[in-house]
Formats: C-alpha cells, sequence, structure tokens
C-alpha cells in the first residue's frame, strides 16, 4: 500500500523529517507542509539526504509554505514539485495511507 | 486530527485549508477530531488583532456551512478548561467558553473516525 | 464494524510535553473496539518504556505502569526502533519488560516488545491502515 507521508517540521529544527525518511518505502510520497517546506531547497545541509530518498520516493511541496518562508520554487531541489491545497488533497486519495512526522 | 491549539502552531490553519479544499472538490469530511491543545480550537473567548483570522469562528462557520461533525476530546478540553454549557454545569462552573459548531464527546470517537473514514490525517507539531 | 490495522507512533519523551500521556489514553480506548493495534517507539519515544522512572523531583504523576496494563487489553505488538536506542545509548535491558499472556498457550507470558530495525519499522507501518501521530 502506497503511503503519503506528512512532514511538517523544518530538517534544521527537529530530527522528525530525517526519521520520515528513514521509515519510506518504495513507491511512498513525501509532502513537505508548514516549516518542513524549508527542506524543498537545493543547496542545503539536507539536500543531499532528500535527494538519495527521491530515488525510491515522490516528493512534494506545498507552495503556499515556500513562498510564505521567502522562498521561490525555483530553488527548489530538481524533482520535487510544488502543489496547492487541491494537489494535498489529491495525494491523500492517490495514496491509501497517510503518516504525519511530527 | 488537530493536535495543537490556534495561532500557537499552523496546524489548525493548515486543516482548515486542507478540509476547504477537501469539501470544494466533492470529498466527504466524516469527523474531525480535536486533541490535546487543538481542543482550543473551539474557544468563544477568542479575540485576535482586528486584521487577523479568528480561527475559531471559521471551524465554526465552516461546521455550519457543511454540517461538519466537529468533535473536541472531552478528556484533553477538561485538562485545559474548555467546556460547553453541559459540562460546566456538571463541573460546578458558572461559565462556559465552547463556541457553537463543535460538540465534546470521549476518544472512541476518534478511533471510529478511523475506521469509518477511508483516510485520516493527523496535523500537529 | 470493521478491523483495521491501527498504529500508534510515539516519539517524543515522556514528561516534556503531554503526548506520551494522551496518547497511550487514546491507545487504551482502541482496545475497547478490537482493531488490530500495534505501537512504534522512535526516536525519542523510546523513553516512554524505560523501567525505573522516577517522577517525585518534577511534580508530575509516573503514568508508566500504564504500559504494562497494555498486554491485559491484547495490545502486544510494541515495535521498538534499535537504531534509536543505539543513538540514546541505551538497550533492551533499559526498558520495562512489557508482557502479555497467550490464553492458547497455557497463560504464558510473551514478550510484547518487539525490537526491529529501520527497514522492518518501515516494512510494519507500510501494512498499517491507520496511522496516528502525537
Amino acid at each position: 500500500m502506497a503511503m503519503l507521508h506528512i512532514v511538517n517540521k523544518s530538517p534544521f529544527e527537529k530530527v522528525s523529517f530525517r526519521s520520515c525518511l528513514n521509515h519510506v518505502s518504495k513507491g511512498d510520497s513525501v509532502l513537505m507542509i508548514e516549516d518542513a517546506a524549508v527542506g524543498a531547497i537545493e543547496g542545503t545541509s539536507f539536500s543531499e539526504k532528500l535527494k538519495t530518498a527521491m530515488g525510491d520516493v515522490s516528493v512534494y511541496v506545498l507552495g503556499g509554505d515556500l513562498a510564505a518562508r521567502g522562498l521561490s520554487e525555483d530553488r527548489m531541489i530538481d524533482g520535487i514539485k510544488a502543489v496547492d491545497y487541491a494537489g494535498f488533497v489529491d495525494l491523500t486519495v492517490e495514496n491509501e495511507t497517510t503518516q504525519s512526522w511530527l | 486530527m488537530i493536535n495543537e491549539g490556534p495561532y500557537q502552531h499552523q496546524s489548525a490553519d493548515s486543516a482548515l485549508q486542507f478540509c476547504r479544499s477537501l469539501l470544494a472538490q466533492g470529498h466527504e469530511i466524516f469527523r474531525v477530531f480535536f486533541y490535546h491543545d487543538g481542543v482550543n480550537n473551539g474557544s468563544s473567548l477568542s479575540v485576535p488583532p482586528a486584521d487577523d483570522r479568528l480561527i475559531q469562528k471559521e471551524w465554526s462557520e465552516l461546521s455550519k456551512e457543511h454540517d461538519l461533525d466537529l468533535v473536541i476530546c472531552i478528556a484533553a478540553a477538561q485538562r485545559r478548561g474548555l467546556m460547553d454549557k453541559d459540562e460546566a454545569k456538571r463541573q460546578g462552573f458558572e461559565s462556559n467558553n465552547m463556541i457553537e459548531g463543535f460538540r465534546i464527546s470521549g476518544l472512541g470517537q476518534l478511533i471510529e473516525g478511523g475506521i469509518e473514514s477511508d483516510r485520516t490525517v493527523v496535523f500537529g507539531d | 464494524m470493521a478491523t483495521k490495522k491501527f498504529m500508534f507512533v510515539n516519539r517524543k519523551a515522556p514528561y516534556g510535553t503531554v503526548y506520551a500521556l494522551e496518547s497511550l489514553e487514546v491507545v487504551l480506548i482502541s482496545a475497547a473496539f478490537e482493531q488490530d493495534v500495534s505501537l512504534a517507539f522512535i526516536d525519542d519515544g523510546v523513553y516512554q518504556i524505560t523501567k525505573g522512572q522516577d517522577t517525585t523531583g518534577i511534580g508530575q504523576k509516573n503514568f508508566s505502569n500504564t504500559y504494562k496494563a497494555l498486554g491485559d487489553y491484547e495490545i502486544k505488538k510494541l515495535y521498538v526502533s534499535k537504531e534509536s536506542l543505539e543513538e540514546r545509548g541505551l538497550t533492551q535491558d533499559d526498558l520495562m519488560d512489557l508482557v502479555w499472556e497467550d490464553e492458547d498457550d497455557d497463560w504464558a507470558e510473551k514478550p510484547s516488545i518487539i525490537m526491529v530495525d529501520r527497514s522492518e519499522m518501515a516494512a510494519v507501518m507500510a501494512e498499517q491502515e491507520v496511522t496516528l501521530s502525537f
């Protein structure tokens, strides 16, 4: 069963995002919302960890949370897709279950 | 499931926008369950600055508009001093502070929600 | 009522925040609904089940004994992250001895704690139908 992992804390503040990536399965999706959106940017100390995971999972970020924090989508890691709340809903429907990493 | 109170964390805002989007796309919300500090989303006594959103009222209005089942956990509410009229009377308090559109119930409602729904999403910290 | 696989994910230490206590309250309620319940203890969540908790110095109620009752409620799958213990300088010996009684085996006491590594934990998580995080 494909799982949507929702992360909401910055990878520089808490270990939640890191723990999430340590527990994803191939074919899962990861959605960054709220403060976790900062993890979508290329060139951070977290980028390599995220890029490695992207070999197995699809990664999304809530565009609104990126913009709110003054970060533009053109600075995102290649392959990450920005979605809006409608896209968030779609991801919830497309994956059989969700897990929030708080 | 919403684990955090309004304003302190973004959870309530994220959940509200997620719910609105869900409903706009034709999906059904079986229940919204408020736990931990999330019970404060049901407070009737919030007065944010005039140019800011009033989260509790947004929940209340969404509830009325779409006939939603917004459930506040009784145990968490008792701990945090959030009471509807009946609960306040039961506890011997003169005042109550729960906004319209919510109801107080037990944790079983959360489990039932998980059983009956196709999807369960948690917003927290 | 349908039976679903429920997992309760615990990643925070007890007492510093209320999550450990209030998530345990949810777990106990879930027992009444006869669902297929598992608990996961990852990151600081492992501290929730350490033995010898003494809260007299901090003025909070010690609720660690409640974990010992889980077996009586047929909640017997407590997955503990090996890596999380190692990172914290802990071993399984530092954890409470949580057991359940198997009525099909002459009420023999069996361990509820299942030590797993990350990939095993991920596999268990992938099977769950409802995952609640606190």
